[in-house]
């Protein structure tokens, strides 16, 4: 299988040096990667990605609507996406809730959709202008029955603009639904962020089937096992459902089928976890503690890691670029070398019984966990490192 | 690092404030600098405040803990936000708007009637701009050059040439009271002449 | 029975249907096939390009029908038929897109997509397969249930109104409102043709038996008894003032085409409105230049 990379439409890419907040940098990178459909509900903290999308897009040519909720939102993109146009939307908390099932859907359908999470505190209508990370499982498990995802965690406005990018041909290279789990925080910070020249810009392209059209298969798996796509309105009269379903897309209800078809789903991304996962280290050769972080708190981490240097202890930094798949390997080995981890994180302990999983009890986890509202203070992530490393 | 943190009340362009100075730190004074608005409860009522972190490296913790500069252009602003203002700090009020509380707090008083002067221009919405350069010029923190590189985009356009008018406003009268500061300090303390150059950049202390 | 042993060995709409999913799920005397094969008759006396049409269903029994017909079809979740069609033909307005689907996800779970679409007149066509129930769940009471009728979640008979269904359109803004039985097969045909020929948000309901559920609960016999409750009791009624046109339990149905408005779409009130408010600067979307 070959990957189709080409540089990004120039239309859509506003380069040059601009003071972004995070929502802004999402829309941004959108039209960069070539996305010409959202559609969205007014959500707080989230709403400004879809004011700027509605802002820009008429100057770049495609469309913006506001549905009249968020499953409706989401189901248009699952549409759009069939009819060939990258497609994304924005939402938070509640809104996330009202689109599990059609989370579902286009993992079912294997429909490349990108949507960003720009979490508040929850549950429920929570804490709807503070920030929070207490969606990381729900993105990973939040839809009915077993799928896989892929999901990346900006720190940065400029983050925001890089990953959204990222998550576009993460989609497009995998046929699955991939999400931005951004926070209040970095969505409203405003920071610098650069737009490279579109040439700069490396964009993926889907696998379109170009074989004879009676062979056309809308589910036989790849030597990647990703299946080629088509469009609708191309000719292939193709037929896809939410239903377990055999390679020609036709509902099958066994429990032979279930197994492929789920399998199937599942192992795109299992087996290809290594070529999706991306994390930055930081001087964990010889650390006694690692700090598992991602997204806004895994900035906030660093400012406690490195006054931890100063104190003389051996500190390194995972910082979690993709949450899921979770870098289960990287961890197990840290975990035969290393006295503890740590890990901060705006809710009780999500990512942290991640961590604990992949270590498989070679080391420690120690969380230093809040409900949400604000960012840690550096001290306090600090002292359960200086805690962990005794 | 910085800590700056713009208050008031909403509709004065408070957030404006944060987002220029953001913007022209980043963009044009070759700083990091985070801007970020208060949400939540505190935004409640009439207080609006914006907070702006600069730093020579990455900004790492983005929100003020206690800010070395309060800009506070409502008495309710002042009021709330004052307390948390770093001993030493700075604090630049809307003289005709902030009435200041007795305190022995050693921190130093700028103030000026950036509202009035707004609308000696013609609107009292520029006022947040005449505040904007009398912080640039009694703090130091950011160029005139940057400030105004800045404003396309975050101003109307056809409004730029009165918006940079009420800047310039601001900025003069803050080299005023730069210079009316260190000549009072030369006629306190005749004999210390030789400090009066860092005198003027430190500014009058209360 | 293997394909080369069937005695006429092609179906006169084989190029609509994907024969090898047959058999289809539906009862013997369910009426949704009719509505299938009308609509096919329609489509091929349309003209329209086959490739290019989409069919979008739910979830349920009429849920069904995008999975045996032989065009782009799409099988998604209850109640989002219309958003993701509306998702559909946003991306590519070359398309043609019909929802075809039942009562229970058009107007109960789906009731807010359905007011939104027809309120954006959103270019699509809605087929509403309405058996009065919920069939594939075993006959529930639905928002279209008659008073008095026994369902199984309603044991002791339906005592909630219905929903008018060509009157929740028109008020909600489509442009093409028409109710039929299953029993007006070519009033139905023509019908369905006008729609795909028409742009805009078309409606159009469809009255049909439910005999496994519906009509055994409630004694109403069997496919051939409603057909003739139909013949009984329906009335043709064209232009008809939607607000009269409440179904009673086995009472009367009035039939009929009740809209047919020109109405510019969503598309084109977006491409309208932002080329008169940007000029030059704006840059269509799905229009042939």
């Amino acid at each position: 299988m070959s990957v189709r990379k080409k540089s990004a439409d120039p239309k859509g890419v506003l380069t040059g040096v601009h003071y972004l907040d995070g929502d802004y940098a999402i829309a941004e990178g959108a039209l960069a990667a070539g996305c010409r459909f959202f559609a969205g509900y007014p959500i707080t903290p989230s709403t400004e990605t879809a004011e700027r999308f509605a802002e820009r897009i008429p100057l770049v040519g495609g469309v913006f609507i506001q549905m009249e909720d968020e499953i409706a939102s989401i189901a248009a993109l699952i549409g759009a996406s069939w009819a060939g146009v990258k497609s994304m939307t924005v939402t938070s908390g509640p809104g996330f809730s009202l689109m599990m099932e059609n989370i579902g859907l286009a993992c079912m359908m294997e429909v490349p959709i990108v949507i960003a999470n720009v979490q508040r505190g929850g549950p429920s209508t929570g804490l709807p202008t503070l920030t929070g990370q207490g969606d990381m499982m729900q993105v990973k498990w939040g839809s009915h029955g077993d799928y896989e995802i892929i999901a990346l965690s900006p720190d940065s406005p400029q983050e925001c603009f890089d990953l959204t990018i990222k998550a576009f041909n993460l989609s497009e290279m995998y046929r699955v639904p991939v999400f931005i789990m951004t926070d209040e925080c970095v969505g409203h910070m405003h920071e610098k962020v650069v737009i490279p020249p579109a040439e700069e810009i490396e964009i993926i392209e889907r696998k379109w089937y170009e074989g004879p059209k009676d062979k056309y298969l809308p589910y036989q798996p790849d030597v990647d096992l990703v299946p080629f796509m088509v469009k609708a309105g191309d000719g292939y009269r193709f037929h896809t459902t939410g239903l377990t379903h055999d390679q020609r897309g036709y509902p099958v209800i066994n429990a032979e089928a279930q197994d492929w078809c789920v399998r199937h789903i599942c192992d795109k991304i299992r087996l290809n976890a290594d070529k999706i996962i991306e994390y930055k280290e930081d001087e964990t050769d010889n650390a006694e503690i690692v700090v598992v972080s991602y997204g806004i708190t895994s900035r906030v981490a660093w400012k406690a890691i490195q006054d931890a240097r100063k104190a003389g202890i051996k500190v390194g930094s995972l910082r979690l670029i993709t949450v899921w798949p979770f870098p289960e390997k990287r961890i197990e080995e840290l975990a035969g070398k290393i006295k503890a981890f740590v890990v901060p994180e705006i809710n009780l302990g999500q990512i942290k019984r991640e961590v604990e999983r992949a270590a498989k009890g070679k080391a420690p986890v120690y969380p230093v966990s809040h409900c949400g509202g604000w960012v840690h203070n550096p001290d306090d992530i600090l002292k359960v490192i200086k805690e962990a490393a005794k | 690092m910085n800590e700056i943190r713009f208050s008031g009340f909403g509709g004065q362009g408070i957030i404006r404030q944060g987002l220029i100075l953001g913007k022209a730190l980043s963009l044009y004074d070759n700083k990091f600098a985070t801007m970020t608005q208060s949400f939540g409860p505190e935004a409640r009522g009439s207080a609006c405040s914006s907070q702006v972190v600069v730093s020579d490296e990455r900004v790492l913790y983005p929100y003020v803990t206690k800010p070395e500069i309060l800009v506070a252009m409502s008495q309710e602003a002042y009021e709330k936000y004052e307390p948390e203002l770093r001993e030493g700090g700075t604090l630049i009020i809307d003289s005709d708007l902030v009435r200041l509380k007795p305190s022995k707090r050693k921190i130093k008083i700028y103030s000026i009637p950036s509202t009035r002067f707004a609308e000696e221009i013609g609107n009292r919405i520029y006022a947040n701009l005449v505040m904007l350069g009398f912080f640039a010029a009694v703090t130091k923190i950011v160029s005139p050059e940057a400030i105004k590189k800045a404003l396309p985009g975050l101003v109307p356009s056809r409004y730029l040439d009165m918006n940079i008018k009420a800047f310039d406003r601001g900025f003069n009268y803050g080299l005023e009271v730069l210079e009316k500061e260190a000549q009072s300090k030369v006629e306190k303390e005749p004999k210390a002449e030789k400090k009066t150059a860092k005198a003027k950049n430190e500014g009058m202390e209360k | 029975m293997r394909p080369e042993d069937r005695l006429e060995k092609k179906h006169p709409m084989e190029e609509f249907l994907r024969m090898d999913r047959m058999p289809h799920i539906w009862c013997s005397g369910c009426g949704i096939g009719i509505v299938v094969t009308s609509f096919i008759e329609a489509l091929q006396k349309s003209e329209i390009n086959p490739d290019k049409v989409c069919v979008v269903s739910g979830i349920g029994c009429t849920g069904r029908v995008a999975g045996y017909l032989r065009l782009d079809s799409f099988h998604t979740t209850h109640g989002r038929p219309i958003p993701f069609a509306t998702g559909l033909k946003l991306a590519n307005p070359d398309l043609k897109v019909v929802v075809f689907s039942g009562d229970g996800d058009i107007v109960g779970i789906g009731g807010n997509h359905f007011i939104h679409a027809a309120r954006r007149n959103m270019d699509l066509v809605v087929i509403c397969v309405n058996n009065f129930n919920y069939a594939m769940t075993g006959g529930q009471v639905a928002a279209t249930s008659p008073i008095g009728a026994n369902l199984s979640t309603a044991p002791y008979g339906n005592f909630e109104y219905p929903f008018n269904l060509p009157y929740l359109a028109e008020a909600c803004g489509a442009t093409y409102v028409a109710r039929w039985t299953c029993l007006h097969i070519r009033r139905l045909t023509k019908s369905i043709q006008e729609a795909l020929q028409k742009r805009g948000f078309s409606f159009i309901e469809v009255i049909t038996p439910c005999v496994t559920l519906y009509a055994r609960r409630n004694r109403l016999g069997d496919g051939l008894n409603l057909l003739r409750y139909y013949y009984e009791n329906s009335e043709i009624r064209h232009g008809a003032d939607t607000r009269t046109l409440d179904i009673g339990y086995q009472g009367k149905i009035i039939v009929g085409k009740f809209v047919d408005i020109e109405k510019p779409t969503f598309l084109d009130c977006m491409n309208n409105h932002l080329r008169k408010v940007l000029g030059n600067k704006y840059q269509p979307w799905g229009v042939k230049s």
